[in-house]
């Protein structure tokens, strides 16, 4: 069954701050463990409500991010939504990393 | 531990922060929170506080980019380490991290550059401060009437308590107005101590104080052979003021020559020290105050009216005294408080003839002559209380108009302007003080000697009675009492109608 993850990005990294993200990916990783497709969405501005919006309405089920307040981790949780977060590293390795099922809340993956 | 942070074994592309190593040692034993970074922001070490604070241990943040470990929203929206230019001092801003355990921290962060002896930029310092219990003390003082050193529970202050802070968060220039003695100078230190700047320096000059080519030196500085008797380089207190608040009293007074100067500084934050070639960046808060009206003083040619455009961003006037008149007990026991502990005297409190004359006084000098009066009792009185013969003698024996030299005699103050529904009150106040000071002078002309309270209100409702041809209720609203109180004082002192 087919993943939906949205990853919190600043520039190409993980954004160090949930609540202050202005540009989101959405990606979809399939049984096979492959990345199917993915999209970039900026946002207007950074707002925590108009983003956790965005993930329930996306049908989102894995969020990746660093920083996030205990509130909205706790929403999300309750929403059915699984919140990795305190993750540090580059989109591209995160990718990789949650469609081999290896990533985990804490993560460090800086070289 | 020092052993786990081997500083030697950092790659050379990490720059050349070879921080000693009794350091780590050091900084973990201070309270604040400390990362040190190379200057390409990598972290580089942290002490024991900041670890409590982010959740994040030295050894796993090492050699990564600060944003990921401090996670700040000023992190986010614009790195303040690169808005610090080449030569600028250390930079404090207010702001939140958001930290393992997933909480948010209000927290106050300095910035310092670290230079090589050849000026070369080698890192960076970054302190951190909780500021969770700053914010939890400040809910308490305001409970207490105070803010910062501003003492006041009336509707005017508690109006201004509201907008201090605000004004604080922002950057913008202050222009504070308000008669002399109203505290002008105490809100611009408030606004500083609220702002992110409060860690930085808070810098005051009286623009009236000094001559104008002193003034001008003493503000932008100067280099050394600028003019005879400059022997050194002086930095100006523009330059001293880096990073915080530069607050210029009596901005009225500032000749035109420096006007333009200051102008100039506004507009493009560059200060041009006397004899220097180069501007030199400085970023500091104006905040500038006068008892003067500027804007006369631009339509008689005096200020400049582009300087008055420029710091009128955000206006604010001090209230007078005598428009907070419900603060003038509060402020008097405050001041008798401190008075009492610093001169170490047992008065304790006014008595009620000298509290009276107290309250009904116009205070043209406003606070600072409150404070001066009740500095004077506390000298003067060398019994456990306040009585009116320790009061200043132009309290008691009013100077006649003509010979006094103050703004505006005791009973002939101008009363503040009010609206049209509270004018019925303040005429009423007027008259009661009016009759009060009359009561209380007819008494000591006719019977000097007889200082005594119980005697002056005595006299006081024969004269309402009088005035009032036996009306009780008129001589009651006369007297500014309710008729039962003066049916009861009438009883006390044996006066039947």
């Amino acid at each position: 069954m087919a993943t939906k993850v949205l990853i919190c990005l600043y520039g190409n990294e993980v954004s160090p701050r949930f609540d202050l993200t202005r540009e989101v990916l959405i990606a979809v990783i399939d049984k096979n463990t492959a990345v199917q497709k993915e999209r970039e969405v900026v946002l207007p501005h950074a707002s925590v409500e108009m983003l956790c919006n965005l993930i329930l309405t996306e049908e989102i089920q894995v969020v990746i991010c660093g920083g996030i307040e205990e509130e909205y981790y706790q929403y999300l949780k309750w929403k059915n939504v699984k919140v990795l977060d305190s993750v540090i590293g580059d989109c591209k390795t995160v990718l990789q990393r949650i469609a081999q099922g290896r990533l985990n809340s804490g993560d460090i993956l800086v070289e | 531990m020092p052993d786990e942070i081997n500083l030697d074994s950092l790659p050379n592309e990490m720059g050349a922060l070879d921080l000693p190593a009794a350091l780590p040692v050091i900084i973990d034993e201070l309270p604040l929170g400390i990362v040190a970074m190379d200057c390409e922001r990598r972290v580089v070490l942290l002490n024991r506080s900041m670890e409590a604070l982010t959740g994040f241990d030295r050894k796993e943040s090492r050699a990564i980019a600060c944003r990921h470990i401090i996670r700040g929203d000023f992190c986010m929206e614009k790195c303040p380490v690169l808005s610090m230019s080449h030569g600028s001092g250390m930079m404090c801003v207010e702001g939140n991290i958001i930290n393992r355990e997933r909480q948010k921290i209000p927290v106050r962060v300095t910035f310092i550059p670290i230079r090589d002896s050849h000026d070369r930029l080698i890192g960076y310092f970054e302190t951190f401060e909780d500021i969770r219990t700053l914010g939890a003390l400040a809910g308490k003082t305001s409970e207490s009437y105070t803010f910062g050193q501003l003492v006041g529970r009336s509707l005017q202050m508690e109006q201004l308590y509201r907008f201090l802070p605000m004004i604080a968060q922002s950057d913008s220039s202050v222009l504070l107005t308000g008669e002399t003695g109203t505290g002008k100078d105490l809100v611009a230190e408030a606004i500083h101590q609220e702002s992110s700047r409060a860690k930085g320096p808070f810098i005051k000059v009286n623009c009236g104080a000094l001559p104008a080519t002193l003034l001008e030196s003493e503000l932008f500085g100067h280099q050394k052979g600028a003019f005879t008797g400059a022997v050194e380089n002086k930095p100006g207190r523009f330059r001293l003021a880096h990073n915080g608040t530069l607050f210029l009293a009596e901005i009225g007074d500032l000749p035109l020559l420096l006007q333009v100067k200051l102008l100039t500084f506004l507009d493009d934050r560059v200060v041009h020290p006397l004899g220097s070639t180069k501007g030199l960046p400085c970023n500091v808060r104006v905040i500038a105050a006068t008892h003067r009206n500027l804007e006369q003083m631009v339509r008689e040619g005096t200020f400049r009216e582009d300087l008055l455009f420029r710091l009128n961003v955000v206006r604010m006037q001090v209230p007078t005294l005598r428009e907070r008149r419900d603060d003038i007990q509060l402020l008097l026991d405050h001041f008798l408080r401190n008075f009492v502990a610093k001169f170490k005297k047992p008065i304790k409190g006014f008595s009620a003839n000298a509290l009276h004359i107290l309250l009904v006084y116009d205070y043209p000098g406003n606070v600072r002559e409150l404070k001066n009066i009740v500095e004077y009792a506390s000298n003067v009185c060398q019994e456990n209380q306040i009585l009116a013969e320790h009061l200043p003698v132009y309290l008691t024996h009013p100077i006649p108009p003509e010979q006094s030299t103050l703004q505006a005699p005791v009973w002939m103050a101008t009363p503040p302007t009010l609206p049209e529904e509270n004018r019925d009150d303040t005429n009423r106040a007027d008259m009661e003080r009016k009759f009060l000071i009359d009561a209380i002078l007819k008494t000591r002309e006719e019977k000097k000697e007889d200082l005594e309270w119980p005697a002056v209100e005595r006299k006081m409702i024969l004269d309402a009675v009088v005035k009032a041809q036996g009306r009780r209720n008129r001589a009651a609203t006369v007297l500014g009492w309710s008729r039962s109180k003066l049916y009861r004082k009438m009883l006390q002192y044996g006066i039947e109608t």
